[in-house]
């Protein structure tokens, strides 16, 4: 039992990890000031292209879909990073996640508006557009607002695991959060900087969670 | 109030003149060659029986339904012509729907003034003060902040109303505007049809209230099957029709 307090639990070790702990959660925090804003506003370009009345567009961006959903964003990002030096252009590892998480986070994001817009009755477009507003007015006044609304807990739920995704950018050297307690982990042989790291996961998203909940029962009411 | 019951075929030009309209929703052709035209002042009733495609008919005098043959001219400009500002025209198409459309996410000063806004591009003072004259003039000076949501049915469709008439129209349409309604709530939305056709809007009405027909109305059109069978002042349509399925229905709605 002390063993494995000693080996998951150790104070002094965590203490010593803090600081190189708290520079990860630093870079893990900046990751998501960038990866989140980049894959909302990517989704928002998706599904608006889904909308087109091109259907080489449309085919377009349902490809682009499949495919990244599809796909482990794991893989892409090593693609990225480890496969583009090949085409004689080199990614700095932030730059690598961000592409991936763009690629990745816009067909996810991307599926979620479209629903929200699905949701919005035919009626809305037509009111909108018998007061003579352009149909771009209409998207960006009446029915998007209404839409994201609709989908403010799947939204959410998606930007929890975008930043849960956030850890595979140690793959390639990223120093966020995981990356630097597995580094602790690694000097001091003991377990206690990852679960150091997993509990400031827990504190940061466990409030995120119970709000998804609450949001999606005042959806459902 | 005066204006003969063809009036449309006078020498003053119609504010909307349709001719030869055709529409079809893949193989079935709801309307099959109509000819219509409404003057200036003039209230036309359009009825019918359900999918004799009174709806559609309306629908198409702004375009949300694209017609398949035939001319639409509104105020004199064609509708059909593919140079056609269709956004410029139907700011002076008013459009008031069964369903009331209002933008459920804003208040109804502000579904009032979104069009205001950024179709006329007037400043938001201005769109302010025209949004709660047009509010006041539907009797809902006390609901400027209110949400669709906390709004009676009557209510609803008296800001839709409003939303219309802000933006100064020609002509208005109206597709059902109170079939949606609780029989209670009907009275006020006629009222404040009334109040318009009293200060001389044009309007077009597609509904089954006879009683309000009767009293404003200046003609009555009559559509079966896709065609306009009949038509004439109310007080012929509803008591003397001449073609046999205007008698049948008119003596079904009247029960």
């Amino acid at each position: 039992m002390e063993a494995l307090a000693h080996q998951f639990f150790n104070l002094d070790i965590m203490r010593q990890a803090w600081p190189i702990i708290l520079q990860g959660f630093g870079m893990t925090l900046l990751l998501c000031l960038a990866v989140i804003p980049l894959g909302l506003a990517g989704g928002l370009l998706v599904a608006t292209a889904s909308l087109s009345k091109s259907r080489a567009l449309r085919w377009t961006v349902k490809g682009f879909n499949d495919v990244f959903r599809a796909l482990p964003p794991l893989v892409v990002l090593i693609l990225l990073y480890s496969g583009l030096p090949f085409a004689g252009i080199r990614l700095s590892p932030f730059a690598a996640v961000c592409l991936a998480f763009l690629l990745n986070n816009s067909s996810f994001y991307g599926e979620i508006y479209r629903a929200g817009i699905e949701s919005v009755g035919r009626g809305q477009w037509e009111a909108a557009r018998s007061t003579g507003l352009s149909a771009p007015h209409t998207f960006a006044y009446v029915i998007l607002p209404q839409a994201v609304r609709n989908v403010i807990p799947d939204l959410v739920s998606n930007t929890v695991e975008v930043v849960k995704l956030t850890s595979i950018a140690s793959v390639v050297s990223f120093t966020e959060l995981l990356y630097a307690a597995d580094m602790a982990r690694s000097v001091t042989f003991n377990t206690s900087p990852i679960v150091l790291a997993a509990l400031i996961y827990l504190v940061i998203l466990w409030p995120v969670v119970r709000l998804m909940s609450r949001l999606e029962h005042r959806v459902a009411a | 109030m005066t204006s003969g019951p063809l009036a449309a075929n006078g020498a003053e030009r119609p504010i909307l003149q349709v001719r030869g309209l055709v529409k079809r929703f893949g193989a079935l052709e709801v309307l099959k060659g109509i000819d219509f035209a409404v003057a200036p002042q003039e209230l036309v009733f359009v009825i019918g029986p359900s999918g004799s495609g009174k709806s559609t008919l309306l629908r198409c005098c702004n375009r949300l339904e694209e017609p398949d043959e035939g001319s639409i001219m509104v105020d004199g400009v064609e509708l059909t012509d593919p140079r056609c500002d269709i956004n410029a025209m139907r700011r002076r198409i008013g459009m008031v729907f069964q369903s009331f459309n209002l933008y459920p996410h804003l208040s109804a000063l502000r579904n009032v003034t979104l069009a205001l806004r950024k179709v006329l591009r007037k400043s938001r003072r201005e769109a302010d003060e025209i949004g709660r004259a047009a509010l006041a003039r539907v009797g809902l000076s006390d609901k400027v902040a209110a949400y669709p949501a906390e709004l009676s049915g009557g209510q609803q469709q008296r800001v839709a109303i409003a939303r219309a008439l802000s933006l100064e129209p020609k002509i208005m349409l109206f597709d059902e505007p109170t079939s949606a309604l609780d029989p209670e709530l009907v009275g006020s939305v006629l009222a404040t049809m009334r109040d318009m056709r009293e200060s001389g809007l044009t309007m077009v009405v597609v509904s089954h209230e006879m009683r309000f027909a009767r009293d404003a109305a200046d003609r009555v059109v009559f559509m079966d099957g896709g065609r306009i069978v009949e038509e004439g002042t109310p007080e012929k349509i509803f008591t003397a029709p001449e073609n046999p399925r205007a008698r049948a229905f008119v003596a079904e709605i009247a029960r």
